[in-house]
This record gives C-alpha cells, structure tokens and sequence, in this order.
C-alpha cells in the first residue's frame, strides 16, 4: 500500500538553512547538507528544498548547493524558489533534483506548467500554493506570501493540474510557523478537488497534527521544517506513532 | 567495471550518476554509440515524458542501439516504459524489447501519478538478492506496465502490475532505486553483480 510521506522542508537563504515564523523574522538553524543528510538517514521519505530568496544573480549557487546535498542523500528530492522557466528547471534537474516546485512564476503564466509538464512530466511538476484565509475564503497568495490575488486556492489547484502539475504543496500562511495544527479544511478541499497528490503544509506542532493531516486533512503527504530542525518531533518516532493510529507509513 | 548511463533529453541521470558514486563506481554519462556499447553495465534511467524522449533517441540514432545491446541493462522508470512496445503517454512507439504496452493509471480509483513509497513483492532473479519480500522503494509514475510473463516483481496501485520486468540481458525497474535508500542501494549494488547473460536469442543470431 502507498505510505503517506513525512517530508522534513529545508528553506534555504544563501546557502543555510532558515525558518521563518510566519515567512518572517528568519533565524539561521543549520547547513543544509547536513540537515539533508540527517533526515534522509533518520527516515524522511523525501526532502523539499526552498530557496526562499533565489534570484537570477543566485541561481548558479542554488545548483551547486543542490547538487552537494543531492550527492548526500538516496531520498527524493525536490527544489523550488524562484524558479521561471524550463532553463531553471533544465539546470535544478541536472544538478540531481528528483522534481521542483514552482509558485508565484505558474500563477503569472499558468503556460509555463504545461511547458514543464510536456518537457520533463507531471511527475516532476509540483505546483506550490501559498494561501491565507481572507474574509472566510482561502486565496492565493504570491511572492512568498507578500502578495495577495483574487484568486481562490482551490481554484487555482485544479486549473494547475488541469495544466499538467503532478503534485501540489499546499501552504496554509495563516497556520505556517504558528505549531497550532495544518488547514485542514482547505488541504480536505483541494485533495478532493484535484486527483494528484496534496502535501500539507505549515502549522505542525505536535505527532497528532500529522495524523490530522492525513485523516481530517486527506493530506498524501506532510511537509514541517522548525519542529524537525529543533528536534521537537522525531522522524522515527512520528512514524511510529502514525503507524499505532493505522496511517499506513514507511518504517 | 565500465559503468555507462545513457545520456538523453531526460530527468535525473544526475541522481543515478550520485547513486553509483556512493558505491563507490564512476559511472560514464554519454551518448557516443562505442561508448555504451563497450560497457560492462548500462544504466538507462529517466524522468520524463515518453514521446520526446523516444524522439530524441531516434534522432540520436539511440533506439537500435539500446535494443541490440547484450550486456546487463537496468532500465529506471521511463526508460523501463521506452523499452516497452508503446506507451499510452502521448500516444508513442517505444523500443519493443516488451511487447508490452505501457497504460495510464485509471483515475476513478486512485490519484495519478502515484507518488511515494510502496512495497514490492514476487521478488524474482538476483536484481533482488537480499531484498525481503515487501521492501519499500520509492515510485514517481503516472503510467505502468501490466502484470506478465517478465514481471520479476510487482506493486499495486489500484491494480496490481509489474515493478520490475526482465527479459535476457534487460531489466527494467518501476521505481527509482537511486532514490530508494538503502534498499535501492542494495539493488544498484545487485544490478552491477549480475552474472552476463547468454540470451537464446542473441545466441542463435550470432552462431
């Protein structure tokens, strides 16, 4: 039977591994490489990695960090962050990322996921969603968040893997950094509306929050990153704890 | 050991290239004909889409190469689904070392691709050797290749259908064990010890 994955998310700014509260007041919590590997030998299923500040100018140190912790871990691996075009994604790809992740850029031309799509598959394609509950309904949000549209969540979902996206990471900004638990009703929304695979994301805090995900939340995946880095929930033994509560996972 | 991976216009070659490194083997990443045909193993791995991946081997003249080799070949998710008769995947003509034909996953029942770790079973031939019946190795597909007479180990996905297929010197896996920890560490590992196959076929051709 499929597992439902743990996916410990490493946001990277200049080359270290950061965490913001809310996407703001980042701190520094450790090399990337390292942390990469920990992970992979500690049972994540799989590694996201988010240049949260990638620029044109950064683009050829993001390669080279990915490839260094690609050449670390025998996991799968996903880069995302400022990522525009099918060059981005040629140069991440060759560099040992097993997918990528594209945000804002698919919002502004929804043609660049089906480029992607037609080029590399769906498989690799995931498309990020950063949401925020605005007068009761859920909103895409872009720019790392710094920017609100008119467009609703699950909308945007559906028209993206209409468009060829193989997976959507779904952020919840209200609940990201908070440790109050995922979205639960927006993540059950879009994993109902779409037929790939949903990762939740933001607001894990405690093991319970993970079962929610995957039972309230429908979730195929759940993505955390300062509870992980800080040792707060422990890989091993999360995944023993979801196992006791019959979520199938990998052990 | 001359390890090669067949360079073409598809996703992770590098992931495969890191996998044998940590073997301890540095595999040759090319297209040149004499290159992969001289090799002790080929790797034909991919990550991508079927009919600009077959196109970009016919343009490289890559297709009768690959069908004609007599060493060890491990094909790696796509290249697994190329060596297959056809894919539903853009509607394409593949390899046809299988005469199987490459389906897409039905949706009603299941979210596709299927993304994630899931166990293996029916574990058939040394590719295998040491690998315990319902091992976790991780999938990326949104189509498969049926359960049948090649199947040398199989999944389930809604249906039940081949994870690993062999026929002679081929071998072909669903999965990436370049991405499959320690399990497709150990697999890698197997693929590079396979004993040379005398394929009947290729036997009789040449006698």
């Amino acid at each position: 039977m499929l597992t439902k994955r743990i996916i410990p998310c490493l946001d990277v700014k200049d080359g270290k591994t950061v965490k913001g509260i809310n996407f703001e007041n980042i701190k520094g919590v450790g090399d990337p490489v390292e942390l990469g590997k920990h992970y992979a030998e500690m049972g994540a299923d799989e590694l996201v990695f988010l240049d949260i500040t990638a620029t044109n100018e950064k683009r050829k140190t993001l390669s080279e960090l990915v490839a260094k912790i690609a050449a670390e871990i025998n996991i799968p691996f996903t880069v995302g962050g400022g990522i525009s075009s099918v060059e981005d994604v040629k140069i991440l790809l060759e560099s040992g990322a097993d997918k990528i992740s594209v945000n804002t850029a698919a919002v502004r031309n929804p043609q660049l996921i089906k480029e992607l799509a037609e080029t590399y598959g769906s498989q690799c394609v995931v498309i990020a969603i950063d949401t925020n509950l605005v007068d009761g309904k859920w909103y895409v949000f872009l720019n790392g968040g710094r920017v609100a549209t008119d467009i609703k969540a699950v909308d945007w979902a559906k028209k993206a893997v209409e468009l060829g996206a193989g997976e959507i990471l779904l952020t919840s900004m209200n609940h990201d950094g908070t440790k109050d638990g995922f979205a639960l009703d927006i993540t059950a929304a879009i994993s109902e509306a779409v037929n790939v695979p949903v990762i939740a994301s933001g607001g894990a805090g405690t093991m319970e929050h993970f079962v929610d995900a995957f039972t309230k939340g429908k979730a195929d995946a759940a993505l955390a990153a300062s509870i992980f880095h800080y040792g707060e929930v422990k890989i091993p033994e999360l995944k023993k704890f979801l196992a006791k509560q019959g979520i199938p996972v990998r052990i | 050991m001359k390890v090669t991976i067949i360079k073409y216009n598809a996703g992770n070659i590098r992931s495969v290239d890191f996998a044998l490194r940590r073997l301890g083997v540095e595999p040759l990443i090319t297209d040149n004909p004499n290159e992969i045909r001289s090799a002790d193993r080929i790797i034909f791995p991919g990550v991508g889409e079927a009919s600009s991946a077959m196109h970009y081997l016919r343009n490289q003249k890559l297709d009768k190469l690959i069908v004609d080799l007599k060493q060890p070949v491990l094909g790696i998710c796509l290249g697994m689904q190329l060596m297959c008769s056809h894919s539903e995947e853009n509607n394409t003509e593949c390899l046809g070392i299988f005469e199987q034909k490459v389906r897409r996953f039905p949706e009603m029942d299941v979210k596709v691709p299927k993304i994630g770790w899931d166990n293996i079973y029916s574990l058939k031939t040394d590719l295998f050797k040491d690998i315990p019946e319902r091992e976790y190795v991780y999938f990326v597909h949104g189509f498969y290749v049926e359960k049948c007479d090649y199947s040398i180990a199989l999944s389930e996905y809604g249906i039940e259908y081949s994870a690993g297929i062999q026929r002679n010197n081929f071998y072909a896996v669903q999965f990436h064990p370049e991405k499959s920890g320690v399990a497709g560490q150990k697999i890698i590992e197997n693929f590079l010890g396979l004993k040379q196959p005398l394929t009947e076929k290729k036997v009789a051709a040449n006698s």
